[in-house]
Parts: structure tokens; sequence; C-alpha cells
């Protein structure tokens, strides 16, 4: 039972981290019906920003791994992925907006090829090390049960992001016009919405929860290099598809869920006969058996083509 | 410009690659960028029938490639020479009829991991197709790289070299022909119309799956002879080289030539076969021309093949979208066309 | 009279929609015949589930006697009906010829081996095949277009197209999304002199969804009204335009009972909602 309190404490903590991820991916195809194959990158530039931000100020306040460190390093990278990812938007997709959506989706590769190519350039093909921010200690032990500080952090941070994007999809104008877009944008611009400052905001939105995601997993898995962003963004990627495409709550749900599924098979591999080195394929069937089943995912609604 | 090469063209192919394999003496480095240069030629002709031909947005090439690769070197290393153990497989009529055997099963088992994988996912539009082909090609790489038998991770080693300039050629050739002898009948305009618009195809009676799980098939087919004519090249076969981004690397010539252009995807591959060679001149030529060494930045830039591509992809897309020779007799409308309607939104 | 085409009672509802309510219709193998309503009244959708692309709730249809429900759209076309859409749906990337070519697969005697052998029989048949694209292509004096992309042709070339594709493929019956939208009285003028000429040259049935009463007043032999996916009214043009159930789906209660309170031989205006 300890063991399987363990695993799924491990995977609520990876799945927070999916689930980060999941959501920016969710925001972006509600509002534009497109799979931003770069997303997972933007993740792995949040990491980056992090490690080079936190190793400049820790260099500056000289006072180690502590709460302020590492909220100072997390907004930093949220608020330049948030600008990254905007002028991702402006530059690449922006002048795309009435193509087909195929066209954008190569755009979208040729994007996350340049940030992982251009970062294995830019920043060296790594691994690097990611500085320690935050102090680390045992939280809980009992036995063989253990919870880690690190491990709190990343669902209370989640928790905390989810809350502030409900907030900001519910009750916000900016929000509103953000779903408003999602069902028919040619009525949403005719109510006075700015299309594209509203798409611009769900790329920044995105991108700052996916920094948040990168700075996370940094914090639990230190070892960082420009193609971090590829696994857990495909992942990410099926975590959103699993929830439903469009649907937030279902982003995080599915993230959660992923990420539960994966600690498991892989936590209680000997007993499944499956090889711990097929953690990734979990992921990849789980895409699959939602793809054949239930394309619109666990609470998402199916969409229609008009004939 | 359409290619409809009778059977006359495949013999000529034959025969002048038999000459030139044979006759012309070759520098090493020459003949592998040759023999490269025949494999993506298989690849892209392949792959374009399925994204561009029929539209069907496939990211998974690399899988059907990976199981040719694999297979056949499995069938020359181990199981020939574990069934024929007096015969000297090396050389004589034995080589190349192994050789033949291991690439035909290869490519065999290929397809049949073809309508696997497509009967399912052909169901599926856009870009959850290409996911899914994605997830498929990742789950096959996955598998072999879990497979101790083939090295898994460590790699394989394939005893004989048997891929020469006349097999690869001459695989070229054959694809070449069965893919645009197919398209150019009436019959295959029916792959044609699911790409241009799938409602309407079934409604003049193209059963759309049908065409689709057809092309995806006999793509699938053909990457695993490349696999196969591959993996008796190089020699060493690793899961890394048959991952997405080699599938990406594929789907690149695809859309620089032109989907649906086959005459285009052949000077693609071509040229991107070409093009870390040539890149690779670019330092000597800039000393020669200028006198002074190529910045140091500049000549990494170069050599970071991926980058380069990623580069190309996106000013495709926002430039040319039908790449350079999608416009002539090949114009695929449905990079073009806009979206549909649509009824569902975001939910929170 | 027997029928080449037969719903009985079909219910399409999607989700919480319904769409069409216990819909009967009949068609004889050489009817012209109007299916009218105001905008949303299920028109399209009738044809959808004729041709497959929608798979009735509940109900019948029979083409010729043999059931059409549940196959694919695809081997509805094979088994005779062809349709127009109400946004034309051409191949956009193909010629004029191409577009009426692949009409023609489904009657293919070769498959992919001979489009590879390409032996005598296989060039044989395209030849064929090639006749038979051009004599329907002078047929609707498209036949100098024919290299010419789709995309090119004029709106009213376009719709001709469609119709002649449609026609390639041989069928017993044709459905007709909506042909005359966005044409001028001159056009709409030739596009019924074209359905008239369609029915007699092909000996086919035509259903004909429509908006313009003048075309559909003009051609049809019968029509059948829907309004919220019910059929409130069925018969000749004459009877069905003095309908009051009908003058009230198109123009609302008031005109109705304006229409109830005249005397009957009086001129009433003709439903037209455009």
């Amino acid at each position: 039972m300890n063991q399987f309190l363990q695993q799924l404490i491990n995977g609520l903590s990876l799945g927070s981290i999916y689930a980060l991820i999941a959501l920016g991916y969710t925001m972006v195809y509600g509002v534009l019906r497109f799979i931003n194959f770069a997303h997972g990158d933007v993740f792995m530039l949040g990491a980056y920003v992090g490690l080079y931000s936190g190793r400049y100020l820790s260099g500056k306040m000289q006072t180690g791994p502590s709460v302020v460190l590492a909220i100072s390093v997390l907004a930093i990278s949220m608020i330049v992925c948030a600008l990254v990812g905007i002028v991702i938007e402006r530059l690449a997709y922006a002048p795309l907006r009435n193509r087909p959506r195929l066209t954008v989706l190569i755009t979208a590769i040729g994007v996350s090829l340049f940030l992982e190519y251009g970062g294995q350039q830019f920043f060296g093909a790594g691994p690097d090390n990611f500085p320690q921010i935050l102090p680390h200690y045992e939280v809980l032990h009992t036995g063989a049960l253990s919870v880690t500080s690190n491990q709190l952090i990343v669902l209370s941070v989640t928790i905390v992001l989810l809350i502030a994007l409900t907030f900001i999809v519910l009750k916000t104008k900016i929000g509103t016009a953000m779903r408003a877009l999602s069902f028919n944008p040619t009525a949403a611009s005719l109510m006075g919405i700015n299309n594209s400052v509203v798409i611009s905001f769900t790329f920044g939105l995105g991108s700052a929860l996916a920094a948040a995601a990168g700075i996370l997993w940094a914090v639990n898995y230190p070892s960082i290099n420009p193609l971090m962003g590829l696994l857990p963004g495909i992942k990410a990627f099926v975590a959103a598809v699993l929830g439903g495409i469009g649907n937030i709550p279902g982003a995080a749900l599915g993230g959660l869920i992923l990420g539960v599924t994966e600690t498991l098979v892989v936590g209680y591999s000997d007993r499944l006969h499956i090889p711990p080195s097929y953690r990734d394929a979990v992921a990849f069937v789980v895409l699959i058996v939602i793809l054949l089943f239930k394309p619109s995912g666990l609470l998402g609604k199916s969409g229609s083509e008009k004939v | 410009m359409k290619i409809a090469p009778g059977k006359i063209y495949l013999l000529i192919a034959a025969i002048v690659s038999c000459a030139v394999s044979n006759w012309l003496p070759m520098d090493q480095y020459v003949r592998e960028i040759v023999l490269t240069i025949g494999i993506n030629i298989i690849l892209a002709v392949s792959l374009n029938l399925v994204n561009g031909h029929t539209g069907q947005f496939s990211l998974g090439h690399a899988g059907f490639m990976a199981i040719g690769a694999y297979f056949s070197a499995a069938v020359t290393t181990f199981w020939a020479p574990q069934l024929l153990p007096s015969v000297d497989l090396s050389s004589g009529i034995a080589a190349p009829l192994v050789f033949l055997i291991a690439l035909l099963s290869g490519a065999l088992l290929a397809a049949v991991a073809g309508l696997m994988i497509g009967i399912p996912s052909l169901r599926l539009r856009g870009d959850y197709l290409a996911i899914a082909t994605l997830g498929f090609g990742e789950i096959i790489r996955v598998i072999i790289q879990n497979t101790d038998a083939m090295g898994g991770s460590r790699g394989f080693s394939v005893t004989n070299g048997y891929t020469t300039i006349f097999w690869t050629f001459l695989f070229a050739a054959v694809t070449v022909y069965v893919v645009s002898n197919l398209v150019n009948s009436a019959y295959g305009r029916g792959f044609l119309a699911v790409r241009d618009d799938e409602v309407a195809a079934e409604s003049i009676g193209v059963n759309t799956t049908k065409y689709k799980v057809i092309a995806f098939v006999l793509g699938a087919f053909f990457a695993g002879i490349a696999g196969g004519l591959y993996a008796h090249f190089k020699q060493y076969l690793h899961p890394d080289g048959f991952n997405f981004i080699k599938s990406i690397e594929v789907v690149v010539m695809v859309i620089l030539g032109g989907m649906g252009s086959t005459f285009g995807v052949i000077a693609a591959a071509i040229f991107l076969s070409l093009l870390p060679e040539a890149l690779r001149f670019v330092p000597q030529v800039y000393e020669h021309l200028s006198g002074n060494p190529l910045p140091h930045l500049i000549d990494d830039l170069l050599k970071n093949r991926m980058l380069i591509y990623s580069i190309l992809l996106i000013i495709l897309m926002l430039t040319r979208p039908q790449g350079i020779f999608g416009g002539l007799g090949g114009r695929p409308a449905f990079l073009f066309r806009k979206k549909s309607a649509r009824a569902d939104g975001i939910s929170a | 009279m027997e029928s080449l085409l037969e719903l009985r009672d079909c219910t399409m509802r999607f989700g919480g929609l319904t769409a069409l309510s216990n819909l009967s219709l009949q068609i004889g193998p050489r009817d012209l015949v109007g299916l009218i309503g105001p905008n949303g009244a299920g028109k399209t959708t009738v044809f959808n589930i004729i041709t497959g692309i929608y798979e009735p709730t509940s109900g019948a249809i029979e083409l010729g006697g043999q059931s059409l429900v549940g196959r694919k759209a695809s081997a509805i076309a094979a088994r005779g009906v062809a349709r127009t859409f109400q946004n034309i749906r051409l191949f956009a990337s193909l010629t004029v010829y191409d577009n009426v070519r692949a009409a023609f697969t489904m009657h293919l005697r070769h498959g992919i081996a001979h489009a590879l052998w390409r032996g005598g029989s296989f060039r044989k048949e395209e030849d064929e095949i090639g006749e038979q694209v051009l004599d329907i292509l002078r047929i609707f004096h498209l036949e100098n277009l024919r290299d010419v992309e789709c995309k090119s042709l004029s709106y009213g070339d376009q719709r001709r197209l469609e119709i002649v594709r449609a026609l390639a493929t041989k069928p017993k019956l044709l459905l007709l999304d909506e042909p005359a939208a966005g044409m001028n009285p001159r056009e709409k003028e030739q596009l019924m002199e074209l359905i008239q000429f369609v029915k007699e040259k092909f000996q086919i049935a035509v259903l004909l969804v429509e908006h313009d009463m003048k075309v559909v007043m003009g051609i049809c032999m019968r029509v059948s009204v829907l309004d919220y996916g019910i059929k409130i009214a069925e018969g000749t043009p004459a009877e069905v335009q003095k309908n009051p159930k009908v003058i009230e789906a198109y123009l609302g209660e008031e005109a109705a009972e304006e229409e109830e309170g005249k005397t009957p031989n009086a001129q009433r205006p003709t439903p037209n909602p455009e």
C-alpha cells in the first residue's frame, strides 16, 4: 500500500507538470484550432531562463537557496517566456491566420526544431546543471513513504496557477474574450474584440505556464538540455487530448492521469512484465487508444464538419 | 511537370545504374553520396504518395523504414547463415538472392505494419493524424530499442554490405514508376480527389478509406525497401536513427519539393542529400574568396543541419507552402483552402 | 407509381436537436421533385441522410427496393445516387477534365495492378474513359475549358461542372443542393433549361433543393415543403403555393391569416423569401 501511495504522490507530482504544459496546448488549440508543436520547447526555454537567472541572482543575492530566490526565478522565467511566446506567434503564426491548419502545423514543427537546435547552438548541447534555488528537505518520512518539499512545491504551485488561470478565463474581460474567440472568431471581432490581442494573450499565458512547468521540472530533475522539451511536450499534448482538447479542466485532469499512469506502469513494471524502459511508450499508447475510441477526450465535446 | 514513365524507363534506369556501378570508378565518398541520394529518393517519393498525392499528413515514415531496415538485417545477418550454413552468402548468385529476399520481406512486413497502423489512424484528420502517426513511429522505435536481439540501444551491426548503386537506383526507379503510374491513371485520380475534398470524393463513389489505406501501405512498403537498402549500406543500425526527426527530414523533402509533385520531391531529395556536403565546402570557398577564415559561429551554424531545415520549413510555409515545384501541375490546394466552419470552443 | 427512392418515417437527431421528424418521401424514376422550406428546415440534412453522410436516427431509406441506411457514402454513390453541394465542392487542384475523369473511377474495370502494368486493355479503357469525359463535357459546352484549373472558372461554370461531374457517375437519381444560389436571373433561366435537359437526356430522377421559387415552381412536377424538419405540405407547385401552412412557415402567422380572410379565387402573392 505504501508503495502505491508513494507512486501516486510521485505520479501526481509528474502529472502536475504535464498539466501545466497541457494547459498551454489546450488554450491555443481552443482559440486557434491548431496544435502548437513548439510549445514543449517553451518549457525547455523556461528551464534555461531559470538556469541563467538563477545563477545570476544567487550570485547577486549571496543567500543560497531560498523562497525569495525561487519566486524571483519563477517570475522572471514566466515573463520572459510569455514574451517569447507572443513573439513567436506574431512572427510565425499570425501571418498564416487564414491558411489551413496543415500549413501552420508544419510551421510549428519548424519553430520547434528551431528552438531545439538553435538552443543546442546557443546554450550548448548540455546537459547543464540547474542551480538549486529552493531549500530541499523531506516533509514526511514514514517507513517506505517519502514526500519531499519539492513535490509539495510542484503540487502547490500548480494548484495556485490553476486557480489563477480559472479566474482569468472565467472572470476577466480578456478571459471571456478568449472563450468567445474560441467559439466564433468572426462574431467575436464583430463584438469589438481585438482578435489579435486576445490570441497573443493566449499564447503568452500558455507560454508562461509552460515556463513554470520548466522551472518545476528543473527543480526536481536538475539536469537540463535543449532537447528536454521533446518528450514532456508530446506527453503533455497527449494529456490535453486525453482531457478533451480545448477543455481547460480537461487538460489538468489529463495531465494528472497521464502522470500517475506513467509512474504506476514504471513502478509496477516487474509485476506487469513491462520493462521500465517502455515508460515513454505509455503516453503514445494512451494517445492511440484515445484517438481511436474517444477522440473528443474525457471532458470534450465532439465537433463536426458542416457539410 | 508530371512523370508518367513507361516500362522502358525502368529498363534504362537499370542498365545505366548497372553500368555506372560496375564500370565507372568511383571515389568511396562520392559513392556514399550517390547511395544516400537514391535512398532518399525512395523515401521522398513514397511519402509523397501519402502526404502529397493523397493529402494524409503522416509523420511516422521513419517507423516503416526502421522495420524494413531491422527485419532485412535480421534475415541476412541471422537467419540466412543459420538456414544455409554451407553457402557462401557474400558472393556468387547467393548474395543478390539473399539480399532481394531480405529487402522484400522487410518491405512486406513494413507494409503489414502500415495496414495495421493505417486502418485505425486514417480515420483521423489533419493534425490528429499527424500526431497519431508520430506516436506509432515512436512506439516502433521504443519496441526496437527494447529488443535486445537487435542490439537495442547498443546498435546493430549488419554483416554484409549488399547495397550497390545498381540495387538502389533500380528500386528508386521502381518506386517512381509505381507511384507515378498509379497516380496518373483514371484510378489514380481518386487519390487526388481524396486529398482535395473527401466528402465530394465519396459522393462520386471514391471509397476514401480504401484509397488512403492503399497509399499508406504502399508508402510503408517502399519505406521498408529504403530501410533495407540503408541497413546494408551503412551496416550499422541504431533506433535513434529512426526517430521522428528522421521522419521530419523526409517530410521536409516532400514539402520543399512540392507535395504532390513527383519530380519536385525527387529534386528536393537530391538537393537535401547534397546540401550537408555542399555546406562543408562553404568555409573553404569563403576563405578562398575573402582571404579570411569563416567566422566560427557561422561555420558552426552551417553544420547544424536541423537548424537549417527548421529555418527552411518556416520560410517555406510563410512564403511558398506549395514547395518549389508544387505550383506546376500538382498544386495542392488544400494548403491554401480556408478553414471550414467549426462547432466547438474553449470550455472551462 | 413505382418509386425509385423512398424515405419512410426518417428521423434525424443530432444530440438534443431534431433536424428531421418522421419524414416520408417518394421519388419515381422520372420525377423532378422540389424540396423547399425556410432556412434551417432540414433540407440539406435530407440530402445528407440519403447520400450516407449521416445515418438517420430511425427510419428507412430505399433505392430501388434496397436499403441505403448504414452504407458508406461511396457505396451509395455506386448504387446510382449523385449530388451537388450547397457550397460548391470541386477538386480544386484538378482541371475540368480531371474533375470529371475522377467520377469514372467507380465504373473502372481495372484496378491498381493494371494501372501499373499498363497493358493493352488498360490503355484501351483509359482511352474509352477519355472519350466519355470529352463527350459529356461537349454536351455542356465545357470541352474548351478542359485543361483549365477549375478554380479559375466562373461561378456559373463551376456550378455546371459540379453537375457534369455528378452526371459522369451515371446515376439514377441526381440531388441538386441549391444550384441557383448566387445566380442572376438570366443564369437561373439557363439553369432551369439545363435541369430539364439533364432529366430528359439522361433519363434520371432529380430531387432539387432550392430557395428560388421561380425555379422550383417553374420546373418541378411535385414539391415537398419542410419546416423545422417536418413535412408540412406536398403537392403540385400550384397547390403548395396556396397552402396556408406553407405561407405561415415562410411569412408568418399574420400573413397566413390574411390569406385565409381573402376570397379563394383572388390572386395570391407567391411566397418568395429572397
